[in-house]
């Protein structure tokens, strides 16, 4: 029997932001886990608290209480500077907008996350170029972002994601932007790194559509994750 | 190299915003050192003076001489090594807008004291033997293009008169800060003039030029000097040259000051505009900041990007400005060669530039840093898009 490896523990989570005087629930006792491998994809209405439970998990925020666990670290009680370095090791983001820095080509955004690292020039320069030969961008690397479609764009980003071979990924709404040929080819990418590379992909979308690629669906209403969870293989 | 690359890259994003920050960086330097250079001109009498010469003149005023029999008294106090004596002529070269300092020295006695005003030997022998020759700085030749041997006519204003001169020396200022722009002729050859038109005013000198032998016997002999024409007709004042110099200077000190604080306020308002192009530029990064903050970047990483963005443009607007500076102050000095006849651009003002500008890059980039530094990642993502 084939052993389960958790990645990502989350207990009795909570997460509340302030307006004023008032304290407004976020997120109210969440408790999951995720496989190493999963490709999940978590999906609610606007204001449901998705995007805040990425954060968390992928240490850019901060909870007001409970644990998350991942790869058997609890990063809730790292201290800021500690979940710098723990994110440059362990996450890979791709965002809707792309976030890429305009002023660095293509090569130069993936290569970005690695100056974090011990790696000499030519070791980040092997690192790039075979991330951009994943996402099929090889042809583009000393292209600029203003000069790259959306799509090309969001595959520069998943290039940049994954350029550190980070524990898990995290994606908010990364086929936000993006038309209908775009968007799936991102997916099909995504999907790809799930299964082909087992890479364990964390994913905020509101489209059912995109939530279809994932392996997992999980769904949030306001603040309150729903206990029937979706599989699809 | 990467970071430095990247600073390069967004100090040039906004590139008409960039340029008019530098450009303004570079005319405030130019401002500055300009100023400052005006403010090191005024004390360039100052700068040049010995610290083994005194000024011995009548202790009511400068205007009233000192008998010329002061001279061997002087000569015979402990510590004097050399006495010269000297008039403030005041002639008028064709035009009273053609002014220089023109002075009736003792010769011999006074290029022993002076050893900075440097004249060939040759042209040094015949000034000290014919009375009715003269020597100009090399400048002051330049401006009216006299050569040796031209005959040079001043209008006396104090003594009156047309009063001839033959040029027979042109020195030159061993020195950068040796004045240039001097004219000097024999003390005899007024004198005589002074004893058949004006008797009463000739064997007078306007004031004594005495060497020591030591500049720590300076104030000894200074006190020496005023107390043996203590209760005499002509009570003299004595003064290190220095002081002497001072005194000029402190006359116009208002100014001097006013010039000063112009000089540090235009780097204060450079500042400001600087700082609001930095809040600017940050601003408008802030999500791109969250984003580096979001890869793994620290709040010193962030920091060197902001601060060595303000800093490069700062030090690009410096270099340019010192540049300038050089050129443009050389046509100022000759503009104003009459008044600042040692114009020099010091090395301490460049330093001063410098820090100047690396002082206006770092206040600069201090608030927008710090706001960079502490927003929230969430926060600064929600900027996007």
């Amino acid at each position: 029997m084939e052993q389960r490896v958790l990645i990502v523990e989350i207990k009795n989570l909570n997460k509340s932001y302030r307006r004023g005087n008032q304290t407004i629930p976020v997120l109210e006792n969440i408790t999951f886990d995720i496989e190493e491998g999963e490709f999940l994809a978590l999906m609610g209405p606007s204001g449901s608290g998705k995007s805040t439970l990425l954060n968390l998990i992928a240490g850019i925020d901060k909870s007001d209480s409970g644990i998350i666990k991942v790869h058997g670290v609890d990063i809730t009680v790292l201290t800021e500077t500690e979940l710098a370095r723990w994110r440059s090791a362990n996450v890979g983001f791709i965002f809707q907008f792309y976030n890429l820095i305009p002023v660095l080509t293509a090569f130069e955004n993936v290569e970005l996350p690695l100056l974090l690292t011990w790696l000499s020039r030519r070791e980040r320069r092997e690192h790039v170029e075979t991330a951009l030969r994943v996402v099929n961008l090889s042809d583009y690397m000393d292209y600029y972002p203003g000069q790259l479609s959306g799509g090309q764009q969001q595959r520069v980003a998943i290039a940049r994601a994954l350029v550190t071979d980070p524990t898990i990924i995290v994606a908010d709404e990364p086929t936000g932007d993006l038309d209908r040929v775009s968007a799936k080819e991102i997916l099909e990418l995504m999907g790809r790194l799930n299964t082909e590379f087992g890479k364990t992909i964390i994913m905020v979308t509101h489209d059912p559509h995109a939530a279809e690629k994932a392996r997992t669906i999980k769904h949030l209403e306001k603040g309150i994750l729903n206990v029937h969870n979706q599989a699809h293989l | 190299m990467y970071i430095i690359r990247l600073i390069y890259k967004n100090a040039f994003r906004h590139k008409l915003r960039t340029s008019l920050t530098i450009l303004g960086i570079t005319i405030v330097i130019l401002a500055f050192s300009l100023l400052r250079t005006v403010v090191s001109a005024w004390y360039a009498g100052v700068e040049a003076s010995s610290a083994t010469r005194l000024v011995t003149r009548n202790s009511i005023s400068l205007v009233f001489p000192l008998p010329i029999s002061y001279k061997d008294k002087i000569r015979q106090i402990h510590g004097v090594k050399f006495v010269s004596y000297a008039y403030w002529f005041g002639g008028i070269y064709i035009d009273e807008k053609n002014f220089f300092a023109n002075f009736a020295v003792e010769p011999k006695s006074f290029l022993e004291l002076y050893p900075e005003y440097i004249l060939p030997p040759d042209q040094k022998g015949v000034f000290l033997r014919d009375r009715k020759t003269a020597i100009a700085g090399q400048k002051l030749a330049a401006k009216y293009h006299w050569k040796i041997g031209d005959t040079i006519t001043l209008k006396g204003t104090i003594f009156p008169g047309n009063w001839e001169f033959v040029l027979r020396g042109i020195y030159q200022g061993r020195d950068k800060s040796t004045d240039e722009t001097q004219f000097f002729f024999h003390w005899d050859y007024l004198n005589e003039a002074l004893k058949k038109t004006a008797p009463l005013r000739a064997d007078q000198a306007g004031f004594y030029l005495i060497g020591v032998n030591n500049p720590d016997l300076a104030e000894e002999v200074a006190v020496a000097i005023d107390k043996t024409f203590k209760n005499s007709l002509a009570e003299t004042l004595t003064e290190t040259e220095k002081a002497f110099q001072l005194s000029f200077v402190s006359m116009s000190e208002a100014i001097v000051i006013a010039i000063q604080l112009v000089s540090f306020v235009v780097i204060i308002i450079i500042m400001a505009v600087m700082a609001n192009t930095m809040a600017m530029t940050a601003r408008e990064r802030i999500g791109e900041y969250a984003i580096l903050k979001t890869l793994g970047f620290g709040g010193w990483h962030i920091a060197a990007f902001i601060f060595g963005e303000s800093l490069l443009i700062a030090m690009v607007g410096c270099t340019a400005g010192i540049v300038f500076t050089f050129p443009i102050a050389k046509a100022f000095g000759n503009a104003m060669e009459t008044y600042f006849p040692v114009f020099n651009v010091a090395t301490k003002t460049i330093y001063l530039a410098i820090a100047a500008s690396f002082l206006v890059g770092i206040v600069a980039s201090i608030i927008p840093t710090w706001r960079a530094i502490t927003i929230r990642i969430a926060d600064g993502l929600r900027r996007i898009g």
